[in-house]
């Protein structure tokens, strides 16, 4: 393991309560998806206090946490492990260590509100089917589904624009000086 | 009394039954909801997973907008709902990012416009009298379970809902429509929320012991108040037995007499609810 103490630093500088973390597991035991996760909550923030970056930025945690909040709510030294979360998921996209499909869902979603001001759904799951490949791999159960949304009248067929897109441009050009 | 109304993406579309119920019941006891004009998303999960700044500026445009308007927002989606609590912690507390926000929208942020879901606004005193007032349609033999998942709850600091791990608020307003709230100990667990797009598997775990939860205690449906849990709940739900998931402003119509009006309601819900109202004596 490779300590990386500007990974130390840059996540204290944001998230300095990690360094308060004493291995309680209140996290793991309450977080509803820690049974998909590779690393559990408690194992992250520990690999996060030792700087082994790679082992952190790879695993498939911050992807799987739903950010329900339940750990943050509970963490004893009041963590916000959300935080942490959300801080790992842009050094892990940043960094190209991504190893799940979730940025996917993020550029779907931001790309819709960028254009349009609004999410339609119906447009944003086409977009994300077409982003991962899978716009042509539909199992049954997820046609079925669509069926049913449609007969349902729980689709919405056309997007709305609203009318500020100007503004939405201007608040997602930071995004662009980012890059 | 009037309020903003932010419908939020869903309520447009997947949701629609939740708009349309709440608009009833809101005109029933007296409140205008005016939606706010030209609204955009508030970002959902990805702004603020993306970029903090970019997860504060979506809503606080809507708010600005609601302040030009002199009017608190109501908003019934819980992860919307969220995401205008933590921008105005945000904009309250992070002078450099309210100015940074506030330059790019070329307008200033006041403050004053406060955030409320409608559970809260129908559980004030006063709403909750003409509620019991309007209510002529009786739905005693129907057992409910009332399911807030994380996000009017969590993080507590932030929304100031109620009782972060055992909420009474939805409790006690379904209860005055003569429905039986049951107790039961999923009522904060996570429906795996926008894992529904890619990883349909674990949404359907977690939706499995949400919903087997409510069965066990004895339920006949469960009453929820953010359109991701009701769409989870409701299309994730697989096996025999299914429970009907309704939003809570449809038993507070129906109860209301808006059984017309309800039909219509019921026509958009992919379980249907006609089994569990049938319990009504």
């Amino acid at each position: 393991m490779k300590k990386d103490l500007a990974f130390i630093r840059k996540v204290k500088e944001e998230v300095p309560e990690v360094s308060r973390c004493y291995q309680c597991l209140t996290c793991t035991l309450g977080c509803p998806l820690a049974f998909a996760m590779d690393l559990k909550p408690h194992e992250l923030l520990k690999y996060v206090q030792l700087g082994d970056k790679e082992k952190v930025l790879r695993a498939s945690t911050c992807w799987m946490c739903a950010s329900c909040e339940t750990c943050a709510t509970r963490c004893p030294n009041e963590i916000p492990i959300v935080k942490l979360m959300d801080l790992l998921r842009q050094e892990s996209v940043k960094e190209g260590k991504v190893t799940e499909q979730g940025p996917k869902i993020n550029d779907a979603f931001l790309a819709a509100i960028k254009y349009l001001g609004r999410v339609h759904e119906l447009a944003l799951i086409i977009d994300l089917k077409r982003r991962t490949g899978g716009l042509f791999k539909l199992n049954p159960d997820e046609i079925r589904l669509a069926v049913q949304m449609f007969r349902h009248g729980k689709l919405k067929l056309l997007p709305i624009k609203i009318k500020a897109t100007k503004t939405m441009k201007k608040i997602f050009s930071r995004l662009e000086m980012q890059k | 009394m009037k309020i903003a109304y932010f419908p939020g993406c869903t309520l447009e579309s997947t949701a629609i039954e939740y708009d349309r119920s709440l608009r009833a019941v809101a005109a029933k006891v007296g409140i205008e909801l005016v939606e706010l004009s030209d609204w955009n998303c508030c970002g959902a999960s990805s702004a603020h997973a993306v970029d903090p700044v970019l997860g504060v500026a979506l809503p606080a445009r809507n708010l600005m907008i609601a302040e030009d308007m002199g009017l608190d927002i109501a908003v019934p989606c819980a992860a919307c709902f969220l995401r205008f609590m933590e921008t105005r912690k945000h904009l309250k507390e992070d002078s450099s990012m309210r100015k940074e926000i506030e330059e790019t929208l070329g307008k200033k942020y006041k403050g004053t416009t406060h955030v409320y879901h409608p559970i809260t606004i129908f559980s004030q005193p006063a709403i909750k009298k003409k509620i019991k007032q309007e209510i002529v349609n009786n739905l005693k033999g129907i057992k409910v379970v009332c399911y807030y998942g994380c996000y009017l709850v969590r993080p507590p600091e932030t929304t100031h809902f109620d009782d972060p791990e055992n909420p009474q608020i939805m409790d006690e307003l379904i209860a005055l429509t003569g429905a039986e709230v049951i107790d039961w100990s999923w009522k904060v667990d996570c429906c795996g929320a926008g894992h529904a797009l890619l990883k349909p598997e674990l949404v359907e775990q977690l939706v499995g012991e949400i919903t087997e939860g409510a069965r066990k205690a004895g339920a006949d449906g469960v009453v929820a108040a953010c359109p991701l849990c009701q769409a989870n709940l409701e299309t994730q739900q697989k096996g025999p037995n299914a429970l009907p998931i309704f939003y809570f402003s449809e038993l507070l119509g129906l109860a209301m007499g808006l059984e017309k009006e309800a039909e219509g309601w019921w026509k958009k819900h992919l379980i249907s609810p006609k089994a569990a109202i049938a319990q009504q004596r």
